[in-house]
């Protein structure tokens, strides 16, 4: 296999009981994300977007199909993914140095090393003045950027970003945006983010992945090839948004992957939480 | 026995405030005192109240009795609440503790603690064992309640967070569940605490024997001295009322991330 398809999502799907009732959550998603690719996965609340991040970070491994991880099908969290969740989710008794380091915290790093580790991916995120600070004392996007550091600290293969801007004023969203892309670049690291902002989705990703809901089901793959930093205003990427647009609301699937039959769909056990 | 929330606060101009209505009361009952319109038996002087743990023979045993009563509550809350907490916990932590503890727990928790003494006074007698035991029990309740729905509570968020830093066992305790629970644990403390404050109270004043403020009040009323009544009484107010400024700042110095949510 080559070495550039870092993540190969292969017909999964995923079906909750609710109240005992099969609920389809996921139909047979298909995509690749290939190495230090930012692909972004749109579509409107309900269209299992973020139980699809749940999948690939392992919290949930009761699926059907693959998800295969450099070929290897996952099947528990791991250090080679990091996740950002909406709610920066900082635990508010430690420090931001001491949430970060949490994120080495399973790996068998000596002190110093993780000490080290901690202090760049501060630097890198621009925190590096708040190590000693306490969440409470962060605005919204200073906690999302600690909540990137402490999940880029292991330094993973890939990062999922669950519309880590979403709960975050315009303007600093759009700052963050800039970070994420500058982290993207400087980092070299393979992101998956989803959203349900399309401007969002243009602005950062290099392909797009559409959804609709109720079974979540991929629409359409919608390739990104405008040259870095993008103009919201330009010609080229309002017609990007177009066809995003379009995609999303009614219009037929586009450039659909070739894509196998559908396993048959097992109900796995307990009802969670829908993303 | 339900939780109770508090809030931290500083001491301010309002928070003085409190002190009015108590100047109030007792500039009324120097009033009233000093014009005889009350009978003395019913209505004893204030200045009275105030002299009498110092000057009069009887009074001044309030003060074995406190140490009396202290002692026996520290002893009882330390035995009651060390075995709460690791009832809370063995509920809290693991699926089949809280399986198999659960409905006992919640089964006896619904017998009034008082109802407990019959029983205690046949098993044990009217001494210092059966004090003991009562007060245990008492602070055993609200420990263990609150220590386990601290646990419970945890946020699911933060539960997924330790799966996926992939936390050893050890670090997820000390790191995610415990400060989670930290704050419902303190509380639980306080109303240990002050239950086994009441429980040792009562089980003086319904057992008997030996000293105690319990007794202290119960010879009171039986010699017919308001005097050393109120003086019990307000030994019983100050104590519960330093546990609970106590605790005020103990959760404020111990949590200071409550009141900030993130």
């Amino acid at each position: 296999m080559r070495a550039t398809n870092l993540l190969d999502i292969r017909a999964v799907s995923k079906t909750y009981i609710v109240d005992d009732e099969p609920v389809e959550v996921l139909r047979n998603i298909h995509f690749t994300v290939a190495e230090e690719e930012f692909v972004t996965v749109i579509g409107e609340s309900g269209c299992g977007k973020s139980t699809l991040l749940r999948l690939i970070v392992g919290l949930d491994i009761g699926y059907c199909g693959d998800i295969l991880l450099d070929g290897t099908r996952i099947a528990a969290p791991g250090r080679d993914r990091g996740i950002v969740f909406q709610d920066h989710r900082l635990l508010p008794w430690l420090s931001v140095e001491q949430n970060v380091a949490l994120g080495l915290d399973a790996s068998d790093e000596s002190p110093a090393a993780v000490k080290q580790a901690v202090a760049a991916n501060l630097d890198l995120v621009k925190l590096a003045d708040f190590g000693r600070a306490y969440p409470h004392q962060l605005s919204g996007g200073m906690a999302q950027r600690a909540a990137i550091a402490r999940a880029l600290v292991a330094k993973p293969r890939i990062l999922l970003l669950d519309e880590p801007l979403g709960a975050l004023d315009s303007q600093t969203r759009a700052y963050l945006q800039d970070e994420l892309l500058r982290i993207h670049q400087r980092g070299k690291v393979t992101m998956v983010m989803v959203t349900h902002d399309i401007e969002e989705a243009v602005y950062l990703s290099d392909k797009i992945v559409v959804m609709e809901p109720r079974p979540g089901r991929v629409r359409g793959i919608v390739p990104v090839e405008l040259p870095h930093p993008r103009n919201r205003a330009a010609a080229d990427f309002i017609a990007v948004k177009e066809r995003v647009l379009a995609s999303l609301v009614n219009g037929p699937p586009l450039c659909f992957d070739a894509a196998p039959k559908s396993r048959p769909i097992v109900p796995d056990g307990r009802a969670r939480r829908f993303g | 026995m339900s939780r109770i929330s508090l809030t931290v606060g500083r001491p301010s101009i309002a928070s003085r405030r409190g002190m009015a209505i108590p100047c109030v009361l007792i500039l009324g009952w120097i009033v009233v005192g000093s014009t005889g319109l009350v009978d003395r038996h019913f209505l004893v002087p204030f200045q009275r109240v105030v002299t009498v743990p110092f000057l009069d023979p009887d009074g001044r045993t309030v003060w074995l009795g406190l140490a009396a009563s202290l002692a026996r509550m520290v002893a009882g809350f330390a035995i009651g609440a060390g075995a709460g907490a690791l009832l809370g916990f063995a509920m809290g932590l693991s699926r089949f503790g809280n399986r198999l503890i659960g409905p006992s727990f919640t089964a006896v928790r619904q017998v009034t603690v008082f109802a407990w003494i019959p029983l205690l006074t046949a098993w044990f007698g009217n001494g210092e064992e059966a004090k003991l035991v009562f007060v245990a029990l008492a602070a055993l309740f609200p420990m263990a309640l609150n220590t386990q729905q601290g646990l419970r509570d945890v946020p699911v968020a933060y539960r997924e967070l330790a799966s996926v830093l992939r936390l050893s066992p050890r670090r997820r305790f000390t790191r995610v569940l415990l400060p989670s629970a930290l704050p419902s644990i303190v509380v639980g403390i306080e109303i240990a605490l002050i239950s086994a404050w009441i429980g040792t109270v009562g089980a003086e004043y319904a057992m008997g024997f030996g000293r105690g403020v319990g007794i202290f009040l119960v010879q009171g009323r039986e010699q017919f001295r308001m005097d050393i009544v109120i003086v019990g009484v307000i030994a019983l107010a100050v104590v519960g009322y330093l546990i609970n400024a106590t605790f005020r700042s103990l959760l404020a110095r111990w949590v200071p991330w409550r009141g900030n949510p993130s």
